[in-house]
């Protein structure tokens, strides 16, 4: 991990509040991995102060170029989609354990699964198992057809079903109603968003797949050393055992941490 | 002449700059970014006697200029903190201060007796000032009385210099000061953190779990300096300063409020370099000031009749 200062190369909307923004820095290379993520400092002064955690959508090593998409939800994320072509944005990166490809075999079938703003880290999931060798498949969960993203590019890569919550685009209701609507077969699942459909995921799936989940949850430090993101583990769930988002994780195995 | 050394109770720093307690864990996160050994010294995280997990989250929330958090002194406690993160921190050339906290005095003396005797432990931090525990904490620092008994009792088993230190959330700061002066502290830390509290507005609920928590960063440094000015004035042991310091120039206000050396918090989770690059700054802002050492600025607000040159 280090703090870099990445050149914003490409910053525009994709959909309702979602923003894709580009930045390029000569450390930016293939060691950024995917589940990986960013601590980004918005803005010059002391307002907003804390850095925003934001994961990591894709890596393009020849250009030295990381994308990242976010949901305008707060002011620092109102601030952020301010930033302009050329721009310099402070990060740590990369922060966090990437999830585990080597778990999926060349000719096997991963399911990714992605909620809302956790869609982004599993494209990039999404094209390195491909380079693999192994099938890909995608449930995306979008609140409505507005907030929908990245559909072709998903698309592109395999098999891509998309579920809103009103059913504007895609299926009427929520990722797991898709998986089981579709009948999908697969071998393991890498999934990231919110915690309720985490839980949705880990209920069905633990024990008869290999299920890893990206977890989101508010940061200060994002190094490990405030205390911020910790959760209770499912061996100790009252103790004083615990494991950090930012440095443990963000990805986890199903059946590790508390939901 | 190393302009930036200072000497306190306990205490022989190369620079007057160390992490706060409860912003640099046990400094294991931040040796991944420069060599430790470039800092005055380290405030390591609390420590009690079991092992705690804290505060249910979200523990922190972002305020203007600042945050709350209410972690809940989490740490894996004495035993562990003494084998080994201590251990770990002996590999650099670095002096630790240790924060020790406790929800009885009993407490405290046990941690304080123990954790003393770590060969790179110099100086003790007592924490009778956070906000973010029910029982305990704050409850010692509010009160003249029982925050010079615990001082007292702490004094007796330490086997180094005890710095107090002292919460912001009282109506005369002065006379807890005193009265842990009286009680042998041989130098104070402050401040810790402001009572504070934010609401959400979808859920008409605090954002906190913990419903209150305690306010860091830039946006409490002028109750700090105020602090540190008013206190530094009525009391003859060195105070370490705390506070919202993100650069320099906040670490020489500090010193002209009346402090002997500066501790950074908040800001080292918005950069993780802070300590490092305020270190390389100092001497530079120095020269500007026409200052020789960084100790002829301490209490320099109140001190001397301080005449602009033109």
């Amino acid at each position: 991990m280090r703090k870099l200062d990445g050149v914003v190369t490409k910053h525009e909307q994709i959909a309702e509040k979602i923003f894709e923004l580009t930045i390029q820095n000569e450390n930016i290379d293939a060691s950024f991995k995917p589940g990986q993520f960013l601590h980004l400092k918005v803005g010059a002064g002391m307002d907003p102060l804390l850095r925003r955690p934001i994961s990591i959508c894709d890596i393009d090593e020849k250009t030295n170029e990381l994308k990242m998409i976010y949901r305008v939800e707060g002011r620092g994320t109102e601030v952020l989609s301010k930033t302009v072509y050329g721009e310099k944005l402070n990060v740590l990166a990369p922060l966090g354990n990437g999830f585990p490809l080597d778990e999926a075999e060349q000719g096997q079938t991963a399911l990714l699964v992605g909620g809302g703003i956790g869609v982004p880290p599993l494209y990039y999931v999404s094209k390195e198992l491909k380079k693999r060798g192994v099938n890909v498949v995608h449930v995306n969960g979008f609140q409505t057809g507005n907030s929908v993203f990245y559909e072709r590019e998903f698309s592109e890569l395999g098999p891509t079903f998309i579920a809103t919550v009103d059913g504007t685009t895609g299926t009427k209701g929520f990722v797991t109603d898709v998986i089981e609507q579709e009948n999908l077969d697969f071998d393991m699942v890498f999934t990231c968003g919110p915690i309720p459909m985490l839980k949705a995921i880990e209920q069905r799936y633990h024990g008869k797949k290999k299920v890893f989940l990206s977890l989101e949850q508010r940061m200060g430090c994002g190094i490990g050393a405030c205390f911020a993101c910790v959760c209770h583990v499912q061996e100790d769930p009252a103790g004083a055992s615990y494991v950090k988002v930012c440095s443990d994780g963000p990805v986890f195995p199903s059946g590790e941490v508390v939901l | 002449m190393n302009r930036l050394a200072v000497e306190l109770p306990g205490l022989k720093l190369k620079n007057p700059i160390m992490p706060a307690s409860g912003c640099f864990g046990f400094g294991k996160e931040y040796a991944n970014f420069y060599d430790l050994s470039v800092l005055g010294a380290i405030m390591v995280k609390a420590t009690t006697i079991e092992s705690r997990f804290g505060n249910p989250t979200p523990r922190v929330a972002e305020t203007a200029a600042g945050m709350l958090n209410a972690i809940g002194l989490q740490n894996p406690g004495l035993e562990k903190v003494y084998s080994e993160e201590l251990p770990w921190l002996e590999q650099y050339d670095v002096p630790i201060i240790a924060n020790i906290a406790g929800s009885k005095v009993e407490d405290y003396v046990v941690v304080a007796e123990k954790i003393s005797t770590a060969p790179n432990v110099h100086a003790l931090e007592l924490n009778i000032s956070c906000p973010n525990v029910k029982e305990g904490g704050i409850a010692f620092g509010t009160v003249p009385e029982t925050a010079a008994h615990v001082t007292k009792e702490v004094k007796k088993v330490s086997s180094v210099p005890v710095y107090v230190k002292l919460s912001p959330n009282v109506t005369d700061i002065v006379s807890i000061a005193k009265a842990v002066e009286a009680a042998g502290a041989d130098g104070l830390t402050m401040i810790n953190t402001l009572l504070g509290m934010r609401i959400d507005l979808k859920s008409r609920q605090p954002i906190l779990s913990n419903g209150m928590g305690g306010l860091s960063g830039p946006a409490v440094k002028p109750v700090s300096i105020r602090m540190i000015y008013q206190v530094s004035q009525e009391v003859n042991i060195p105070i370490i300063g705390m506070g919202g310091v993100t650069k320099a120039e906040d670490v020489i206000e500090y010193f002209l409020a009346g402090a002997s050396a500066v501790a950074v918090g908040t800001a080292n989770f918005v950069d993780p370099t802070i300590c490092p690059d305020i270190i390389e700054e100092l001497p530079g802002l120095l020269d500007k000031m026409k200052v020789g050492h960084i100790t002829e600025l301490i209490g320099g607000s109140w001190k001397t009749e301080w005449v602009a040159q033109s």
